[in-house]
């Protein structure tokens, strides 16, 4: 059950990895690596449910809190061409 | 078994993608996400605190400091190298693998018992680890325990390289 689960949110990856790879602009390719951060978070829940091991709840709500930092940093250097 | 398979195709896939990309923007924006799926890997193997490091780290701050790079430097990579250093090169690369698929012959099967690295300490951490170090998690034992002086000299490195990126990344004229 929570493998078959597991497997479509890969499938929802690679549906997200093409717009990613494809691109045209940077846009499309942060919006989709964000989507791939999202379902990390989901997908690390879930295994730690195939594993027994439920705990692992907290360490996905820790990737959903570091998930923008690498987005925001990306979207500053669009905005004004660096980081200061 | 089939979820480590589609994490690692998409591995391939990201890795091959971010290799063949021009705009190194978006191959810092790629490998981001190798981070994160990495991360699922390493979850996956039950190593929550190389996990941790992984996606901290790979997914967060090495991102940063790509953009940090670029914005120093510029944005698109340079024309292709000519087709006479592309063959050198894929002769030095067709070489390697080979040697290293001959090593690989010799190498036990994956998860073997018999294996000498499953032979020489991980018995004893297996056994004594919980009581000597007071770590449930067996990982973290080794790396924070038992591995500690290393873990302190890797720290140590990495806090050099932050204190030299730091230096070659701060403008000048402040």
């Amino acid at each position: 059950m929570f493998e078959a689960a597991a497997i479509l949110i890969l499938i929802a990856v690679f549906l997200v990895l093409y717009r990613a790879v494809k691109g045209p602009t940077i846009y499309d390719r942060v919006l989709a690596v964000n989507v791939i951060g999202t379902k990390t978070v989901v997908l690390l829940a879930i295994i730690g449910f195939i594993s027994a091991r439920p705990h692992f709840l907290d360490i996905a709500l820790v990737y959903a809190l570091i998930n923008f930092i690498a987005t925001i940093a990306i979207l500053k250097y669009m905005d004004t061409g660096g980081l200061d | 078994m089939a979820i480590d398979i589609l994490l690692l195709l998409i591995l391939v896939i990201i890795a091959i993608a971010a290799i063949h990309m021009k705009d190194l923007l978006a191959c810092g924006v790629l490998l981001g996400g190798y981070s994160l799926i990495m991360a699922v890997l390493w979850t996956n193997l039950n190593a929550v605190d190389v996990a941790f490091t992984e996606a901290s780290v790979g997914a967060g701050i090495t991102t940063v400091l790509l953009i940090a790079a670029i914005s120093r430097t510029k944005r698109r990579e340079d024309d292709p190298s000519p087709f006479r250093h592309k063959v050198q090169m894929s002769i030095i690369v067709l070489a390697s693998t080979a040697v290293f698929v001959f090593a690989l012959l010799d190498a036990p099967n994956f998860g073997d018992p018999n294996a000498p690295a499953n032979q020489h300490v991980a018995p004893r951490y297996i056994h004594e680890s919980s009581h000597e170090t007071g770590v449930l998690n067996m990982v973290t034992a080794v790396l924070a325990s038992y591995r500690g002086y290393d873990t302190l000299g890797e720290t140590t490195v990495i806090f050099t390289a932050g204190m030299c990126l730091v230096m070659l990344l701060r403008r000048k004229n402040e």
